[in-house]
């Protein structure tokens, strides 16, 4: 099975992940009619190519990332926080640590 | 959108206008070659690209096949080429199970599959071509109260449509699989499980060249190691395609290529709900015939038949996570191989000769794509997961109904692809390597 470089374990067996999907924005769900967010919900790109995608740590620190992967590869490149939470910990640097995090956007 | 009138179809009478039979193999001729020495004719031909086409297929496997095949047959649309970026039957059709079956669990995918299985009973001598379909039963087994429930609810819905599917206990198992374990001392004890004696095995490259005998001796092309690099869209509809021999200007282009089709989409600027994830799958070495059924598992994610030649095939889970690679991996055969071993303990010393993977083109609700999209002249056969290769002869002929009559069959009404937008998603948890 490849290696995947969790940004906390290292690089692990991807048997020990969880693969959870293709980086997509997320519509703000106050805002948007059904069928943009069944696009959103159902609608993927799925290249033969560099891809951004979110894994989960299952067996680990049972953290999310993202990874850049080469689907036909399945080289991997780089990976990072999601951007969610490296917002969120942003946020929290700035107001000292009190803010009220909602996951809102998430990019998953 | 009507391109062609239909009046050379099958109901004018015998006049189909360009379909010619294949020359006829029969055991004189064999007697003549053996004897002569001499060759036999080739199959299919090569031909040079021709500026265009009536209908170009994208995809050589037994979809894109079957479909030229019915154009010709049924409707006397000859003027069709069948491109592959690779040889015929080089992806899905040429790594599958070869398992055929018709036990699925909503009533419009057991109606679609079991017109599939009509065809494939008569097909090898339709196409005079053996294609080797043994229907020697399906055994879905069930190892906890929840699957038995489903198999029931499967065997209903079956029995509504006319099929034969039944659920049986541990005991009509045993005498069915005599190697199976069907105590009580293993992790998963089998409860029972959905018998559909219709179902079997067949030889998936034979039923691809066997269409492909038919579409060549009709006068369709074949083109091999045809690569599509564009479709040409203006006005918001088809108007030719380009590939790596060559331009075609053609007024329908039919997407065929399964774990590839999002790439040929996005040629045409259509957006589909599909992921693209390996199956991977291993046979061993050839021993004598012990195995009769097909033997699925859906807790156990692992399925296994014995071909006419004594090897065992298996199948189970798709990867997961999304790929395009058509390699296999150990962990599989080690996965799959404790599974096995759980249900039939005596085969611990069987040999794995080979593994390999193709692609699955994987949808949200684990039922096909097929229809018209919103770019006119722009159809698609997609969306075929871990269930195409049972489906070929039934989406050949409902996808060369559509091309030609410009109206969409009812049997495949429920798979357009705008049942995603409107939220209409038809949930096939029958299908393979789906655990339920």
């Amino acid at each position: 099975m490849i290696l995947l470089p969790c940004p906390y374990c290292g690089s692990r067996n991807a048997s020990e992940f969880r693969y959870v999907g293709e980086l997509s924005e997320r519509p703000d769900p106050n805002a948007t009619g059904a069928k943009e967010w069944r696009a959103f919900m159902y609608v993927r790109v799925n290249p033969a190519d560099w891809t951004a995608e979110t894994w989960f740590h299952r067996a680990g620190c049972r953290q999310h990332f993202v990874v850049e992967r080469h689907t036909v590869t399945n080289e991997v490149q780089t990976s990072r926080l999601p951007a969610a939470q490296l917002r969120d910990r942003e946020d929290e640097r700035a107001t000292g640590g009190n803010v009220a995090s909602d996951s809102g956007g998430a990019t998953y | 959108m009507r391109l062609f009138n239909n009046r050379n179809g099958s109901e004018n009478g015998h006049r189909m206008n360009g379909y010619r039979k294949p020359a006829r193999y029969s055991a004189l001729d064999l007697i003549r070659h053996g004897i002569s020495g001499s060759d036999w004719p080739r199959a299919w031909h090569a031909h040079d690209l021709r500026p265009s086409y009536d209908v170009v297929i994208v995809g050589g496997g037994v979809h894109g096949l079957a479909t030229a095949y019915y154009l010709a047959r049924e409707h006397g649309i000859t003027n069709v080429a069948v491109l592959d970026k690779g040889y015929i039957g080089s992806g899905g059709s040429g790594r599958n199970t070869a398992i055929i079956r018709s036990n699925y669990l909503t009533p419009e995918g057991v109606r679609f599959y079991d017109r599939s299985v009509k065809l494939y009973e008569t097909l090898s001598a339709d196409l005079n071509f053996n294609a080797m379909f043994a229907q020697r039963g399906h055994l879905t087994l069930a190892h906890n109260d929840s699957s038995l429930r489903t198999m029931h609810w499967r065997a209903e819905v079956n029995k509504l449509e006319g099929i034969d599917s039944e659920v049986i206990g541990p005991d009509e198992i045993k005498r069915l699989v005599p190697y199976m374990d069907t105590s009580e001392s293993v992790r998963y004890p089998i409860l029972g499980a959905l018998y559909h004696p219709p179902g079997g095995i067949i030889r998936h490259d034979a039923v691809v060249w066997g269409y492909a005998r038919g579409v060549d001796a009709c006068g369709a092309h074949i083109h091999q190691n045809t690569e599509v690099t564009g479709i040409d869209v203006a006005g918001g509809r088809v108007r030719g395609v380009r590939t790596s021999r060559g331009d075609i200007a053609t007024p329908i282009v039919v997407n065929c290529t399964a774990g590839w089709s999002t790439l040929i989409s996005d040629m045409a600027g259509v957006k589909m709900p599909i992921s693209t994830f390996p199956l991977q799958a291993a046979v061993t070495e050839p021993v004598r015939p012990f195995l009769d059924p097909v033997i699925v598992s859906g807790t156990l994610h692992v399925y296994v038949s014995q071909t006419d030649r004594g090897e065992l095939v298996f199948g189970a889970s798709v990867d997961p996570f999304t790929s395009y690679s058509m390699r296999g991996s150990l962990d599989f055969t080690e996965g799959l191989a404790g599974h096995v071993l759980e249900l039939m303990p005596s085969l611990a010393k069987m040999r794995v000769l080979r593994q390999w993977a193709g692609l699955c083109d994987m949808t949200p609700d684990f039922s096909p794509i097929m229809g018209t999209t919103p770019v006119a002249g722009f159809l698609i056969d997609v969306g075929w997961g871990t269930y195409g290769f049972k489906a070929g002869p039934v989406s050949g002929e409902t996808m060369a109904e559509l091309i030609a009559t410009g109206k969409t069959p009812e049997l495949i009404a429920p798979f357009g692809l705008d049942r995603f937008e409107k939220g209409d998603l038809m949930g096939e948890k029958g299908a393979a390597a789906v655990g339920h």
